[in-house]
């Protein structure tokens, strides 16, 4: 069920300014690929147009092509929606609704989508909190309120209910960011288990992150401030981070950068 | 942080310094509210507003002046701060203290079931007896009838407002909603007899009152919810509609419910401003000392109106029923607000374990 992205000529603008520029890449199915790159190189906008997030964002707009296997996400008559059901997110901060309890933020995906059978619901519930593991810490107060959990369960219940409306492609925007080590090692383990299930992406700043989990490292860079973030280059994680290709990368990743 | 005694001259280098105790500021505020009332008991003042302001005075000053002697000019500047904080406080609170006062005092006498239960039907205005039941019921009609047509047109200007409006449009909405939040009750009237009662020929009735009530209602409603609306963070509404989930069902399953507690406060705050109006229910409903409970034909009472007239008769009964009427409208604001907190502390983002 994970599908492959292939972008091409892909620009993406806030207003008039130009945040990213003339981008092209494939994320290949059941893989971890990691975005690096400096503050402001437009990762995450990127990241953001690959599930049509960034015309969210007033002003936002995209140029170019997202392929999802052989559709375009910016075809004419796709549904934004409907790619939003195929492509889940996870955001850097943890984003549970305050209004709902574990088992209703799990099941809100489905729920507000009128997608589902109401005797299937608790099934994708417990479900998707094991596949986000979380359920043995959670399955006892399930009617509890999802701001009451740490800041590392909370991130896991946003990557549960992100997983129970069943995704092709799941985009991760610094998921561990807020995080401390214990958090961020239970998620990255989770991102292993995921990757069988899921096409993944994760934008992170942590190097150690994109070499320890993901299997092709993209490195972002941008000229200038102001100027519009560039692809620099697309590899194995190996070789980005010993023998990458580009002067500027291994720079970057060794710390000799600006 | 240890207490020095006040003879001690702090050394230098040192943290601890000289502190005046803990009762401090209270006592100076007793000490110079005996001081403001010996004085102007003293010169004869009869006005016990100025015996206030003298004690008032006393009190900044006195807290200054010895603040600077014995703690030093830094902890003097926060002392004066503070001291004129708390004077405005009491400032603020002695009228309303004094009007809840005088109201409950004076509306209490007359206050009974028998009040509560009937109308002024066929009654002497002279002698005493007679009731609000009459009145309660066209307040009642005339602010359900003008809530129900003014929250949901002033909820969705909002949503509108916050979650679509762009460009031109939304800023000319928020222009005249800003206009329509200063126009005065008596033209809000003034617009509905010329239209609803000139123009179209519709007699007085509650329902007319409505029509002016909920022009003055709907501004409020739009704003407070507006302001509601934008403190719902936005990261709650990329989540959602990463998940899938289309905007308007974004709008009404995970933002509204996340506000909704600001909103109903608002909307009760609204509800309580028109429930005392009387000017346009005065061009429109007329008054009347029947019951009518049909809020689309003929005159109707409403509590403010009625307390007006009653007052305008100025015999010592109608005096007492208009003190009488103006408690209850007062409760019956005070219970909409209650039933409001409760509704807001029910439905508000739960944070416990």
């Amino acid at each position: 069920m994970a599908k492959r992205i292939d972008v091409s000529g892909l620009s993406a603008f806030y207003g008039s300014h130009r945040a990213i520029d003339d981008i092209s890449m494939t994320v290949e199915p059941r893989s971890v690929t990691a975005f690096i790159g400096p503050s402001g190189c437009g990762k995450s906008t990127f990241l953001r147009t690959l599930n049509r997030m960034h015309e969210v964002t007033p002003g936002g707009r995209v140029e170019g092509k997202v392929m999802l296997d052989d559709e375009n996400l910016y075809g004419s008559s796709v549904d934004p929606v409907a790619v939003r059901r195929t492509v889940g997110m996870v955001f850097q901060r943890p984003n549970p609704f305050p209004t709902m309890s574990i088992y209703d933020n799990v099941a809100a995906g489905l729920r507000l989508n009128g997608s589902y059978k109401k005797r299937d619901l608790d099934g994708i519930v417990e479900k998707s909190l094991q596949g986000a593991n979380l359920w043995n810490e959670v399955k006892d107060r399930l009617n509890k309120p999802g701001s009451g959990l740490s800041g590392g369960q909370q991130q896991r219940l946003c990557i549960a209910r992100a997983i129970a409306v069943e995704p092709q492609v799941l985009l991760m925007d610094e998921p561990c960011s807020a995080l401390d080590p214990i958090s961020t090692l239970a998620i990255e383990d989770l991102i292993g288990d995921l990757k069988e299930r899921f096409t993944i992406v994760i934008v992170t700043h942590n190097m150690q992150q994109a070499a320890r989990v993901s299997d092709r490292t993209a490195f972002f860079n941008l000229e200038a401030v102001g100027k519009p973030g560039k692809l620099i280059e697309i590899d194995e994680t190996e070789r980005i981070f010993s023998n990458p290709s580009v002067q500027a990368t291994e720079d970057y990743i060794s710390g000799r950068f600006g | 942080m240890d207490r020095q005694p006040a003879t001690d001259t702090p050394a230098p280098g040192t943290l601890a310094h000289r502190r005046m105790p803990r009762w401090a500021p209270a006592g100076l505020a007793l000490a110079s509210a005996a001081l403001g009332s010996g004085l102007g008991l003293a010169a004869g003042w009869h006005s016990k507003v100025q015996w206030g302001l003298l004690a008032a005075i006393f009190f900044v000053l006195g807290t200054y002046a010895i603040t600077t002697a014995v703690e030093g000019k830094r902890q003097a500047k926060d002392r004066i701060a503070t001291s004129i904080v708390w004077v405005c406080f009491a400032l603020a609170v002695v009228p309303l203290a004094s009007l809840t006062w005088t109201t409950v005092a004076r509306g209490v006498k007359v206050l009974d079931g028998y009040f509560l239960s009937h109308s002024m039907a066929g009654l002497n205005q002279m002698v005493p007896g007679g009731g609000i039941y009459h009145a309660i019921i066209g307040t009642l009609e005339q602010v359900a009838f003008a809530t129900l047509m003014a929250v949901p047109v002033g909820l969705l200007t909002a949503i509108y407002l916050v979650e679509y409006g762009k460009g031109r449009l939304a800023k000319a909405v928020t222009f005249f909603v800003d206009v329509m939040t200063g126009i005065p009750s008596i033209v809000a009237g003034l617009f509905i007899l010329s239209t609803w009662v000139l123009t179209f020929g519709m007699g007085p009735s509650g329902f007319a009152g409505s029509l002016a009530l909920t022009i003055l209602m709907m501004p409020i409603v739009v704003r407070s919810t507006e302001e509601m609306l934008k403190l719902v963070p936005n990261e709650l509404r990329e989540a959602s509609l990463a998940l899938g989930v289309p905007k308007w069902r974004t709008i009404l399953k995970v933002v509204l419910p996340t506000a909704i507690g600001g909103i109903t406060t608002g909307v009760m705050l609204a509800v309580a401003r028109i429930a005392g109006e009387t000017a346009p229910v005065m061009l429109l409903v007329l008054g009347s000392s029947f019951i009518n409970n049909d809020p689309f034909s003929d005159e109707q009472a409403s509590l403010p109106l009625y307390v007006y007239q009653e007052y305008m008769l100025g015999t010592p009964y109608s005096y007492d029923r208009a003190w009488g009427a103006a408690l209850t409208l007062i409760m019956f604001v005070m219970i909409l607000n209650l039933v409001a907190r409760a509704i807001a502390r029910w439905k508000a983002p739960k944070t416990g374990r």
